[in-house]
């Protein structure tokens, strides 16, 4: 609990820092990438027929998705706490090897916790990592996926105080890691507003993104917050159907309890045993949702939906066919529930979708549930 | 509150001597073999019974206890089996105070006010809830002393002084101080800091003081139980657990073999 508390004490030293902030905006600018683009997708816009659409480009981002707005910020913070050595978990890896990037840019040794399973399906990550001078350990406790990471990652962190800082990956966990996540995250909803106004002349009608934690979302939607003439939908990973079981979507078929220091949704059976979730996004298969989106589902301030499996792979090849941008599979489900709303909008609608991620590290799942041999 | 802890930690000390208190995970491998092993602890040397409620994520243990939670949801553990556990336990033992250690999720699930309700009437002593620290009392920990039941709460060597106070606000029962094996110096040297680590802490309390984690052997038990006023032994019985069951053992001799090493340990203390 200390550790948490100095954790918690340097971010409130730090959040408003101008010197702290003027570095994250530096390395933002010339490191990563940004601002990214918003990109009209107007061929896609126009094959479905309504309102117009919008891309949030964070997938042209260095390490190809929007986790490194996050370790950027968290090394810089490490940094000023003095710690030598950086831990974080990871489950598709694209968290892994954004916390890797920036450890070669920071030279700090890296240790990266990953499911055994997870290392089988991601390999070309776990490589990256492995060329970026991180080490990547195998977690084969409990089911040997994201969640374990995680367990792993916090016993490393409760067993090296002194010179570890654990750099987590989405808006979970305890107190501060979602509030600073999400400060690091709304650099895409701030850049996004200034760039619709831009272009526009005014908010858009709706934004939507992808959740598995929820790090992505809750950083395009919290600009957005206070503007109720804007719709704000998540969209959860529902795998083969939430009737089945077999699915990721923690508000959608998940239960309130307590897990990794929050309390938020889970999915759970009613022994409060914590259950693996399943989406062919790996990225999404987190079996708990940031505590912040919790309460923004029972506020009703967002809307929560859920995307198959099925219509993620369907909105994933219309991309790649009418924007020639293969997108990650984890932004595939916030396109599948564009691709469900939009052509039934009036022309002059606009929706902004955050493209978290670029879709190259899913060529081989995708190919695979095409039956295609590559 | 229950009165089992006070008393057992009063007839020590006037024996003059550490208590021993035991950890297996209720359930651990099967319901049948992990109440034979419960209720024969304290007739090999247990003073205290420390039962594990399976977790499925449970991050403040080590590899054994994990594995040893994932047995025992492997073959229907659950927190109705654990409290039946204890009810049937307590039909031939009223005095063994027995503390249930486990995490927040399980009983957010059953009803905080009817897990605490039933965990009194099934003949619990305590709760160790490990992942509800000092700053979430209004969780569990206040309406679990309105209850009856002890709050007992972890030390670590990285608990500072002001942490302690804040730490000792709302504890009863007794203070478990986990011993985390130094990474320098040799054993006898962390044994030494072990000791002074426990003398601060007894500087701000004036309940007993159980030390555990990492304590596998006879001579450990003796070393520590020289200045602790109980000792805690888990990964070593439920690694016994394991290997019986790799083994094929059946229930009865399982049992037996955890017994055998409760009193090979507790030979340590006498």
């Amino acid at each position: 609990m200390p550790l948490i508390l100095d954790v918690e004490k340097a971010w409130h030293t730090y959040r408003n820092d101008e010197t702290f902030l003027s570095e994250i905006r530096y390395y933002a600018e010339h490191y990563v990438g940004r601002p990214s683009p918003l990109y009209f997708a107007k061929r896609l816009t126009e094959e479905l027929g309504g309102a117009k659409i919008y891309f949030k480009r964070d997938e042209l981002n260095h390490t190809g998705s929007h986790k490194i707005n996050n370790t950027l910020g968290q090394i810089l913070l490490a940094r000023r706490m003095n710690k030598r050595r950086i831990i974080a978990e990871t489950g598709a890896g694209q968290h892994g090897v954004a916390a890797a990037t920036v450890c070669a840019l920071f030279d700090l040794p890296c240790v990266v916790y990953m499911g055994e399973t997870d290392i089988e399906r991601q390999a070309p990550n776990v490589f990256r990592m492995k060329l970026l001078g991180t080490e990547v350990v195998p977690v084969t406790s409990g089911t040997a996926t994201l969640k374990d990471a995680m367990n792993e990652a916090l016993r490393d962190w409760v067993a090296n105080v002194e010179d570890t800082f654990y750099i987590i990956g989405t808006c979970a966990g305890p107190h501060p890691y979602p509030e600073m996540v999400r400060e690091f995250q709304s650099i895409i909803g701030r850049e996004t507003r200034e760039q619709v106004q831009e272009r526009e002349g005014r908010l858009p009608d709706v934004v939507i993104a992808c959740i598995g934690g929820g790090s992505n979302s809750i950083g395009l939607f919290h600009p957005f917050l206070d503007d109720p003439e804007v719709e704000i939908i998540g969209v959860e990973a529902a795998g083969l159907g939430i009737d089945t079981g077999k699915h990721a979507a923690s508000l959608s078929g998940g239960q309130p309890g307590v897990l990794h220091g929050n309390r938020t949704y889970l999915l759970q059976d009613s022994d409060g045993q914590i259950h693996d979730a399943h989406s062919i996004s790996a990225g999404l298969d987190y079996p708990g949702i940031g505590p912040e989106h919790a309460w923004l589902h029972e506020q009703g301030r967002v809307q929560y939906v859920s995307i198959t499996d099925q219509e993620a792979l369907d909105a994933f090849q219309l991309c790649c066919r009418t924007e020639g941008i293969i997108p990650a599979l984890e932004p595939s489900h916030a396109l599948a529930h564009v691709v469900k709303i939009a052509p039934s909008m009036p022309k002059d609608r606009i929706i902004v979708m955050n493209m978290c991620g670029r879709g190259d590290k899913d060529v081989f799942t995708v190919a695979d549930a095409l039956g295609e041999a590559i | 509150m229950t009165r089992r802890l006070e008393n057992k930690f009063g007839a020590l000390g006037q024996q003059g001597r550490a208590g021993l208190v035991a950890f297996i995970t209720a359930g651990d491998p099967d319901p049948e073999t992990s109440l034979k092993i419960l209720n024969g602890l304290p007739r090999a040397g247990a003073d205290i019974i420390e039962l594990g409620m399976p977790f499925s994520d449970p991050m403040a243990d080590g590899p054994s206890i994990q594995l040893s939670s994932q047995r025992a949801l492997g073959n229907g553990g659950s927190m109705i089996n654990t409290l039946d556990m204890v009810r049937s336990f307590r039909r031939d033992d009223d005095q063994t105070p027995i503390i249930l250690m486990g995490y927040y999720n399980p009983i957010y699930r059953y009803g905080n006010q009817r897990f605490l309700d039933d965990a009194l009437s099934a003949g619990v002593d305590g709760l160790i809830i490990v992942d509800l620290p000092p700053e979430e009392d209004d969780e569990l920990c206040h309406a679990c002393l309105t209850t009856g039941l002890n709050w007992i709460r972890l030390t670590t060597p990285t608990s500072d002084d002001s942490r302690l106070v804040t730490i000792f606000k709302n504890s009863s029962g007794f203070v478990y101080h986990v011993a985390i094996a130094g990474i320098t110096g040799t054993r006898s040297a962390d044994v030494e800091e072990l000791e002074s680590t426990v003398r601060r802490i007894r500087s701000h309390t004036t309940l007993p003081i159980a030390v555990g984690f990492g304590i596998r052997t006879p001579e450990q038990v003796n070393e520590i139980g020289r200045f602790a006023d109980a000792v805690v032994v888990g990964s070593a019985l439920v690694d016994t657990v394991k290997s019986a069951r790799k083994e094929g053992l059946s229930a009865e001799h399982t049992a037996d073999r955890v017994h055998v090493f409760v009193s090979e340990l507790a030979a340590g203390l006498k």
